[in-house]
C-alpha cells in the first residue's frame, strides 16, 4: 500500500531529490547534445570520461587538495582530454559512416573503464563532496544542503554556457560550425577546432556532473553507466538537438523517475530504468523529434 | 557470376570439412571453447544482417541472447505446463521467442533513425538485467536458474563438449547458409538498398517497414538461438551470464569481422571469446613491448585490450577482417572471374 | 601588380576534371565578371580561389600564394558569397552579420551600420531567423555578411539568381558603391551577361572549363560570338 504513507512533506522531498537527479542528467545530456549537434555523433564514452575525471579529482583530494582547489584543475584536465580525444580519435574518421564513429566511442568507453579499474581498482570509493549532507528547512521541507548545492552548481554552469554560446564570438562560431560547416569555413572559422572545442566543453560538463554525483552514489568505474542512460533519455526527450531541451528533459526525467520509483510500488527501484526507456520509446513514437525538437524552418 | 557462386560454395564446403574434422585435432576443452566461438558467430551473423546489410545499429543484442537463454532455461526447468522440454527442442523455440521480441523492437525502430535506435537498443541492453531481479520467482533473480547438464542424445558416443561443439557448429553452418541465401537474394538487395539510401529505396518501391522490421526479427532470432545454446553449454543462466557489456562485445566482433562479411565474422567471434577469456595472455604479450608491465590478472585488462583493439581496427581497417580478406583474395578471384 | 592572379588553375571533382588551365587576374578596385553557359565551370573557378574544391596551379593573392584552405582564404581578406548564398539559416540576421566579421578584431557596430545603410531591410529584420527571410533578403544578408569582413576581394556567385529585377538593380548599385567607397575588388559570376557587362570593367568567358575570350566589357560586347551566345542579339 504505497499511498498509505503519503505526506506532502515527503512528496516535496522526493521532488527535490528528483530535481537533484535531474540536474545531473541535464549536465550530461547537455554534453551529449553539444557533441551531437556539431558532429552528429553520440558519444558513448561520455559517462566513462566523466567518471575518469572524477577519479582524477579523487586522487588530487587524496593528496590533500581541497575540493574547490581540485575542481578547476580537474576541469582544465577534462577540457584538454576532450580536445585531445577529438583530435586523435574522432578527427581521422570524420567522414566515415556514423557506425564507425559510434564504435570508436564505444571502444573509448571500454578503454577508459578498464584503465580506471587498473589505476584505481574496482572498489567503491567514498568521494567527499563540497557540500554537507546536513538538511536545512526550506519552507517547512527538510532538504539537504548537498542537493541544493548540486542544483545550484548545475544551473550556474548551464547559465554560463548559455551566455557563452549567445554572446561570445567563439560561442557563435561553435554554433555556426555545428549547423553549417561549409559556410563557417568560408567565414574564416576553423571548423575542425570548433569540433574539438565542443568535445572539450562536453568533457568539462561531464566532469562537473561526475564530481557532483560522486558524493551521493560512491565512486567506482561504473558509476556513470546508468546515469549516462538516463542522460541519453533526457537528451532524446529534449530532441537531441536542443541544449535547452536537454536541460528541461533532464529535470523532467529526474522528477518523473524519482516519483514513479517512490510511489508506484510495482516499479520500485529495479524497474526505474526500463520504465524510463518505455516512456522515451512511447514519446518517440508520438513525437519523433522529442519534446522540443523543432522542425527546421527554412526557405529556399 | 556463376564462378563467384562456385567459389563461395567451395568455401562453404571447405568450412564444413574443417568444422567436422577439427575436434579430432584439439582437446576436449578446446572443443568447448570453439563451441562458444560458434555461438558468438551465430549471434554475429544475425547482427550482420541487421547492421551490415540493413544499416540499423543495435547495441542491445546481448538482451536478445538473454531472451533466448532464459527461454531455454524456463522450458527445461519449469517446463511447458509442467512438462519439462528437452533442451534440444527449446533451441528453435528460443529463437522464435527472441525473434518475436526483435520484431516488437523493430516496429518502433522504423520510426527511429540510426542513432536513436542505437540509444534505445543500448537502453534495452542496460535495463534487461533488471527484469530477472524484478520477476525473481519466475526468472530466478540474481542467482539464476540451473539447467540439467547437456548430454549427447540417443546414446551418441561423444563427450558432452564434443556434442555441444557439433550441435553449435551444425546449427551455425545451417544459419550461415540461410544468411548467405538471404543476403544474396531479393531480401538482401532490398536491405542493402535501404542501407545505402532509405529515400531511394522507398521511391523504388521497397517497403521500408517490412524489410527493416524483418531484419530486426531475423537478427534477434539468430541471437536467441545463440543465447539458447549458450545457456545449454553453461547449464545455468543469470543476469551475469548475459552481462550488459555482451551487447558491446558483439558490436566489437561485428566491426572487427567486417560489417557485411559473413565468413569474416568467425574471426570476430573468436576475438570476442579470446579477449573475454584470455585477456591475461594478451597482457603477457604486451609485456614484451618496451616500457610496459601489466599485471595480467588485473580486472580491467580485458576492457582495455577490447577497447584498444576496437579503436585501432576502426581507425586502421574500418572494413575489418572481412574487408582485408576480400582485398587479399581480390586479385585471385578477379583473375578467376575474368577467365570464365 | 594585380590583387588576384590565377595561373593555369585546374580543378577536379573526384576523377572529373572540370577546369583546365584557367588564368585570370583581378586588379585593385576592379570589378571583373566571369560569363559562361551552365556547367562551364564559373562556380568552380570561384571555388578554386576560395579553396573549396581540389585544385592545381597557383592562386596568388597580394603577391602571396594562397593555401588551399577556405578559412585561410577568408583570413587573407577574400569573402566568398557562394552559389545558393550560404547564409546560416538557423541563426538570426544579426548573428549572421557577426559571423561575417569573424576574422576581424575590434568593434563591429559601425560596420553593421554601414550594412544597414546599404540594406535597410536587414535592420528591420535583425532578430529574424535567416532561413525565414525572402530570397532577395537572403541575398542581401549574404552580401552584408561579406561586407562585415571588410574584404579586399569579393567573390560573388550569381547574385541575381531568382531575384526581382528591381532587387538585382539594388544589389548591383550597392556593389558599385562599395567598389567606389571602399576600394573593394569584385570577381562576379553572372548568367545575366548584359547586366554583368554593364557594371564590370573586364570579363572572361568560360567554355567547358577553359577561358575562351577575355577583354574589357566593351570589347566583349563588340565580339560577334559573345554577342550571339551570351547577350542574345
Ligand atoms: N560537386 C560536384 N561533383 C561533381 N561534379 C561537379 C560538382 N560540382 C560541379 N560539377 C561539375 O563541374 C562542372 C562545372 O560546374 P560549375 O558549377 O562550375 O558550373 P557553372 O559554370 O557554375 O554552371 P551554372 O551556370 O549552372 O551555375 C559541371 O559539369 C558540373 O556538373
Ligand atoms: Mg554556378
Amino acid at each position: 500500500m504505497p499511498l498509505a504513507a503519503f505526506t506532502w512533506t515527503e512528496f516535496a522531498q522526493q521532488i527535490a531529490a528528483g530535481v537533484r537527479e535531474g540536474a545531473i542528467y541535464a549536465g550530461l545530456a547537455l554534453a551529449i547534445v553539444i557533441i551531437y549537434r556539431s558532429t552528429r555523433v553520440i558519444n558513448f564514452a561520455q559517462g566513462e570520461m566523466a567518471t575518469f575525471t572524477t577519479f582524477i579529482a579523487w586522487s588530487l583530494m587524496n593528496r590533500g587538495l581541497s575540493f574547490w582547489v581540485a575542481f578547476p584543475i580537474v576541469l582544465a584536465i577534462a577540457f584538454a582530454g576532450g580536445v585531445t580525444i577529438e583530435r586523435v580519435l574522432i578527427r581521422p574518421v570524420e567522414n566515415a559512416p556514423v557506425l564507425t564513429i559510434v564504435i570508436i566511442t564505444l571502444g573509448l568507453a571500454l578503454l577508459l573503464n578498464g584503465l580506471m579499474s587498473i589505476i584505481w581498482g574496482g572498489a567503491n570509493r567514498q568521494f567527499r563532496g563540497p557540500f554537507s549532507t546536513r538538511t536545512i528547512d526550506v519552507g517547512g521541507v527538510p532538504i539537504s544542503v548537498q542537493d541544493i548545492g548540486i542544483v545550484v552548481v548545475s544551473i550556474a554552469l548551464v547559465a554560463l554556457l548559455a551566455l557563452f554560446f549567445r554572446f561570445t564570438k567563439l560561442g557563435l562560431a561553435l554554433r555556426a560550425a555545428a549547423v553549417n560547416p561549409d559556410s563557417s569555413r568560408l567565414a574564416g572559422v576553423r571548423v575542425g577546432w570548433m569540433l574539438a572545442l565542443g568535445w572539450g566543453i562536453a568533457a568539462v560538463l561531464g566532469a562537473v556532473a561526475g564530481m557532483m554525483i560522486a558524493p551521493v552514489v560512491f565512486l567506482d568505474p561504473n558509476m556513470m553507466q546508468t546515469i549516462l542512460l538516463y542522460a541519453f533519455a533526457a537528451a532524446v526527450l529534449g530532441g537531441l538537438d536542443s541544449p535547452a531541451g536537454a536541460v528541461v528533459g533532464g529535470i523532467l526525467l529526474g522528477v518523473t523517475i524519482t516519483l514513479l520509483g517512490r510511489y508506484v510500488g510495482f516499479i520500485g527501484s529495479t524497474l526505474k530504468l526500463p520504465v524510463a526507456l518505455l516512456l522515451i520509446l512511447i514519446l518517440l513514437l508520438i513525437r519523433p523529434g522529442g519534446l522540443f525538437g523543432r522542425v527546421a524552418v527554412r526557405r529556399v | 557470376m556463376r564462378l563467384r557462386l562456385s567459389v563461395e560454395l567451395l568455401g562453404f564446403v571447405a568450412l564444413t570439412a574443417i568444422v567436422a574434422e577439427l575436434p579430432r585435432f584439439v582437446g576436449d576443452y578446446r572443443a568447448r571453447e570453439l563451441a562458444i566461438v560458434g555461438m558468438y558467430f551465430i549471434a554475429l551473423l544475425g547482427l550482420s544482417i541487421l547492421t551490415g546489410y540493413s544499416g540499423q545499429i543495435s547495441l542491445g543484442h546481448g538482451a536478445f541472447m538473454a531472451i533466448g537463454g532464459y527461454t531455454t532455461a524456463i522450458l527445461t526447468v519449469n517446463g511447458f505446463y509442467g512438462h519439462p522440454v528437452r533442451d534440444l527442442w527449446t533451441i528453435p523455440i528460443a529463437g522464435v521467442v527472441a525473434g518475436i521480441a526483435g520484431l516488437l523492437v523493430g516496429v518502433p525502430a522504423l520510426r527511429l533513425s540510426g542513432l536513436y535506435l542505437a540509444l534505445i537498443t543500448f537502453g534495452i541492453a542496460v535495463s534487461f538485467p533488471q527484469l530477472p531481479k524484478k520477476f525473481d520467482h519466475f526468472l530466478g533473480g540474481t542467482t539464476g536458474k540451473i539447467l540439467n547438464l547437456a548430454k549427447p542424445p540417443y546414446g551418441l558416443d561423444t563427450t558432452t563438449n564434443d556434442w555441444i561443439y557439433y550441435l553449435t557448429w551444425g546449427i551455425a553452418l545451417v544459419l550461415l547458409l540461410c544468411a548467405w541465401l538471404l543476403v544474396r537474394g531479393k531480401t538482401g538487395r532490398a536491405l542493402k538498398a535501404i542501407r545505402d539510401s532509405e529515400v531511394a529505396a522507398a521511391s523504388s518501391g521497397i517497403s521500408l517497414a517490412r524489410y527493416k522490421t524483418l531484419a530486426f526479427g531475423i537478427s534477434a532470432f539468430y541471437a536467441g538461438i545463440a543465447g539458447s545454446l549458450y545457456a545449454i553449454a553453461n547449464a545455468y543462466v543469470n543476469p551475469d551470464v548475459f552481462p550488459i557489456i555482451l551487447s558491446v562485445y558483439l558490436v566489437v566482433g561485428l566491426a572487427v569481422g567486417g560489417l557485411d562479411s559473413l565468413p569474416g565474422l568467425i574471426a570476430g567471434a573468436a576475438l570476442i571469446y579470446f579477449l573475454q577469456n584470455h585477456a591475461d595472455t594478451v597482457a603477457k604479450w604486451l609485456n614484451h613491448l618496451p616500457a610496459l608491465s601489466l599485471d595480467p590478472k588485473q580486472p580491467g585488462i580485458s576492457s582495455v585490450v577490447f577497447g584498444a583493439v576496437l579503436i585501432v581496427v576502426m581507425l586502421l581497417v574500418p572494413t575489418g577482417v572481412g574487408g582485408l580478406l576480400r582485398r587479399v583474395l581480390h586479385p585471385l578471384t578477379t583473375r578467376l572471374y575474368t577467365r570464365s | 601588380m594585380s590583387l588576384l592572379e590565377l595561373e593555369s588553375v585546374g580543378a577536379r571533382y573526384g576523377p572529373v576534371k572540370v577546369l583546365h588551365e584557367v588564368s585570370l587576374t583581378v586588379g585593385e578596385g576592379e570589378l571583373v565578371a566571369v560569363l559562361g553557359a551552365n556547367g562551364a565551370g564559373k562556380t568552380t573557378t570561384l571555388r578554386a580561389v576560395s579553396g573549396t574544391v581540389r585544385r592545381s596551379g597557383d592562386v596568388v593573392f597580394e603577391g602571396h600564394k594562397l593555401p588551399r584552405r577556405p578559412e585561410a582564404t577568408a583570413r587573407a581578406g577574400i569573402a566568398h558569397v557562394p552559389e545558393g548564398r550560404g547564409t546560416f539559416s538557423e541563426l538570426s540576421v544579426w548573428e549572421n552579420l557577426r559571423l561575417g566579421a569573424y576574422t576581424r578584431r575590434g568593434k563591429i557596430r559601425d560596420d553593421a551600420k554601414r550594412v544597414y545603410a546599404f540594406f535597410p531591410r536587414l535592420e528591420e529584420r535583425r532578430d529574424q531567423q535567416a532561413g525565414t527571410l525572402s530570397g532577395g533578403e537572403q541575398q542581401m544578408l549574404a552580401l552584408g555578411r561579406a561586407m562585415m569582413a571588410r574584404p579586399k576581394l569579393l567573390l560573388l556567385d550569381e547574385p541575381s539568381l531568382g531575384l526581382a529585377p528591381l532587387v538585382v538593380k539594388e544589389i548591383f548599385e550597392a556593389l558599385a558603391r562599395m567598389k567606389e567607397k571602399d576600394g573593394i575588388s569584385v570577381l562576379v559570376v553572372e548568367q545575366n551577361a548584359n547586366l554583368a557587362l554593364a557594371h564590370a570593367g573586364r570579363a572572361y568567358v568560360l567554355e567547358v572549363g577553359r577561358v575562351v575570350v577575355a577583354g574589357t566589357s566593351d570589347e566583349l560586347r563588340a565580339n560577334e560570338s559573345v554577342r550571339r551566345s551570351y547577350l542574345g542579339y
